[in-house]
């Protein structure tokens, strides 16, 4: 079952005069409880791709079809509510709301939540998501009590407080220390296998994109080997890297 | 979004600054404090300026009889008699805006005690509440006459004092007994002074007493002393053999000169009085008691649908005039004041809130991000910048009214607690919060999210 499906996708910036051709007709599907790592050099388009298929970008062509929705035309209201219910989203730096506790800063997608929740109810499911991370005991703390991996971990809860069927990370170990790195990866394949969430990273990091069963690979705005399918423990996507 | 949650929020995130929050309120705070202290004293002192005008008789009326009139030639107001004590007495039955009502019946001679006389420019017969109607209360000595002694035209009277002056060079005059006219009175009381009025004449040289004595004793039944006409065209002699016996009865119906007869077609009232003095509720309600008295006496007097009226009210328009212009322009100072205060801290508001979507952007990218629109993010800021001008001016109305208090207790100023001013300063600082916070909030909500969430 196909959960997002590009179909000639461009995306050109007017820069004055001249346009600019970042994304040049980028097709592109990825099922459900993939686990897919995007990878490129900066510059090669991977982020706009990433703002495109989070919802904050749109296309100048192409179709972007999201739990078969059509989401490219759609207003920005109507985008606002698919990135709530149906993107989660990890930052390389956090993007933690600074001197406001754990729990507030994970059940903070609920307010735009357009069925409204008690607060009970919200606190409720932002605590057991805190403790599904381990941060059972980190409720009140403020983010800059907490350490890096800890800080990434109240992120991913906070992506993951409306369940949504796929997650979005941008550089989730950019800011983090190989040790903790592997740990944050080892909690995003776990979701993927466990919990069957879709899970797109995008790095630079050959290293992250191992953990990845599939990689893709962008460059100059094409994708150049974007079909080739991994299994979990080929570690052959170093090499792809090199190819692009 | 629910507003609850909303206003939660935005107090979240004012608590994770709260010294810029309590600075950036500061504004808000000092001008809703001077509004509210400046609003409070000086309705107290407008207040204390309105009770010293109304002193003067800002919201009196004068009731005077219409004007006769024969052959094209008018005799200027109060050449007919039409005004009669029941008049009076139902008007302050009949009329609400009417407070106090006396009739007054003048006289002009001479008075005299011991070897001394003097000629006091008004005499007044009237009855006790004249002095309610002129606030004239205070008594440097004795007390006012009763209505007992209107009933029987008892001999007492009420000096000013220039009266007092005059005929007692220093002797207290209480108990003490006045010829006017042959007539003696004896002294019961002397007025407090009162001063010059508005025309520079002297309110003090006064002699009141009971009218059915000054009519009945002092002038006789003589009621055509203020009708010229009578005295110019007819040589009535009747009036004038009653003056020599004063003190007789009245007769019951007052004669009534033939022109006055073939001009006026009116039935005959049984006594008249030269006017009548009233006093409103309040200045305010000065038009109405005056349509009120029209309505009255048209029906007393049984004028017919587009009549003449035969009588003539008389307000102090002057006086009310200066005393409305003080008002409004201390209202539109203080309005002033209020403004310019109100509008320097809205400034700040707008400033600080500039700063802080600036500093915000990151955090408004991933709202965006996670789900806010547009309008909620609009909302977030509008509702975080109403709700700093809202807790600034509870505390500023808090620190005025504290100020007005404290200036009460120290100074001992007049000062008024004014529930519309409270109210105004809440809705006036919410409205800044509105008008100084939509533009930054609007900032905010037309970021782009991918740009906010790069933003360093």
């Amino acid at each position: 079952m196909k959960l997002i499906e590009l179909k000639n996708i461009s995306k050109t910036y007017q820069m004055g005069d001249i346009a600019v051709p970042v994304l040049k007709d980028i097709s592109l599907e990825v099922e459900r409880g993939e686990l897919v790592a995007l990878m490129g050099a900066s510059g090669s388009g991977k982020s706009t791709l990433m703002n495109i298929l989070g919802c904050l970008d749109r296309p100048s062509s192409g179709e972007y079809w999201l739990e078969e929705t059509e989401v490219s035309n759609i207003s920005n209201d109507a985008r606002a509510a698919v990135r709530n219910r149906k993107i989660g989203f990890v930052f390389q730096s956090f993007n933690l709301l600074p001197r406001t506790t754990a729990l507030e800063n994970v059940i903070m997608p609920l307010s735009y939540t357009a069925e409204h929740l008690s607060d009970a109810e919200r606190l409720k499911r932002g605590r057991e998501m805190l403790t599904r991370f381990g941060l059972g005991d980190r409720f009140h703390h403020e983010p800059s009590k907490l350490s890096g991996g800890q800080q990434q971990r109240v992120a991913i809860a906070r992506a993951l407080i409306n369940n949504p069927p796929v997650i979005f990370a941008d550089e989730p170990t950019g800011n983090l220390d190989s040790h903790t790195s592997e740990d944050v990866l080892q909690m995003f394949k776990k979701l993927n296998r466990d919990d069957g969430i879709t899970i797109i990273i995008v790095t630079h990091d050959p290293d992250v994109a191992e953990h990845a069963r599939r990689v893709i690979h962008i460059h100059d705005g094409n994708i150049v080997d974007g079909l080739f399918v991994h299994s979990a423990n080929a570690a052959a996507s170093g090499n792809g890297k090199e190819k692009s | 979004m629910k507003l609850h949650s909303t206003v939660m929020m935005a107090l979240r995130a004012l608590r994770r600054n709260p010294m810029r929050s309590m600075l950036t309120t500061l504004g808000i705070v000092i001008g809703v404090a001077a509004v509210i202290a400046m609003m409070e004293i000086g309705k107290g002192s407008s207040a204390a300026i309105q009770n010293s005008i109304a002193t003067m008789g800002a919201n009196n009326l004068m009731i005077h009889p219409g004007t006769a009139a024969s052959g094209g030639v008018s005799f200027g107001s109060g050449s007919v008699m039409t005004l009669t004590p029941q008049d009076y007495e139902a008007m302050l039955r009949e009329c609400p805006s009417i407070l106090y009502a006396a009739p007054v019946v003048r006289a002009r001679t001479q008075a005299v005690y011991g070897n001394r006389n003097w000629v006091p420019s008004s005499m007044m017969g009237t009855t006790p509440s004249f002095l309610d109607v002129r606030d004239w209360n205070k008594m440097s000595e004795g007390e006012n006459f009763t209505e007992r002694d209107v009933l029987n035209g008892n001999k007492v009277c009420l000096l000013g004092k220039t009266v007092a002056r005059e005929l007692f060079q220093g002797d207290a005059p209480i108990g003490k007994e006045i010829r006017i006219k042959n007539v003696s009175f004896k002294v019961i009381g002397v007025l407090g002074p009162k001063g010059a009025n508005m025309m520079g004449m002297d309110q003090d040289d006064i002699i009141i007493a009971p009218w059915t004595t000054i009519k009945y004793r002092v002038t006789g039944s003589n009621l055509s002393t203020s009708n010229q006409s009578d005295s110019s065209s007819s040589s009535s002699s009747t009036n004038s053999t009653s003056t020599l016996y004063p003190g007789q009865k009245a007769t019951l119906y007052p004669e009534r000169s033939e022109t006055q007869t073939a001009n006026t077609l009116m039935s005959v009232r049984f006594t008249n009085i030269d006017h009548i003095m009233a006093s409103a509720v309040s200045t305010g309600e000065i038009p109405n008691a005056i349509s009120e008295i029209s309505k009255l006496l048209r029906e007393r007097h049984h004028l017919r649908e587009g009549e003449p009226n035969d009588f003539h009210i008389r307000d102090m328009t002057e006086m009310t005039k200066a005393l409305s212009s003080t008002t409004t322009l201390m209202t539109n100072l203080l309005l002033c004041v209020a403004m310019i205060s109100l509008v320097v801290g809205g400034v700040g508001i707008m400033n600080i809130m500039l700063v802080s979507v600036t500093e915000r952007t990151r955090e408004i990218g991933l709202r965006m991000a996670v789900g806010a629109r547009a309008r909620d993010i609009l909302r977030q800021f509008l509702v975080e910048s109403v709700v700093l001008c809202l807790a600034g001016g509870a505390m500023g109305i808090l620190l005025g009214h504290g100020g007005s208090l404290l200036v009460r207790y120290f100074l001992n100023w007049p000062v008024e607690t004014s529930p519309a001013a409270i109210a105004a300063a809440v809705l006036v600082s919410a409205g800044v919060g509105i008008v100084f916070g939509y533009y930054p909030a609007w900032k905010a909500s037309k970021l782009d999210p991918i740009e906010a969430l790069r933003y360093e």
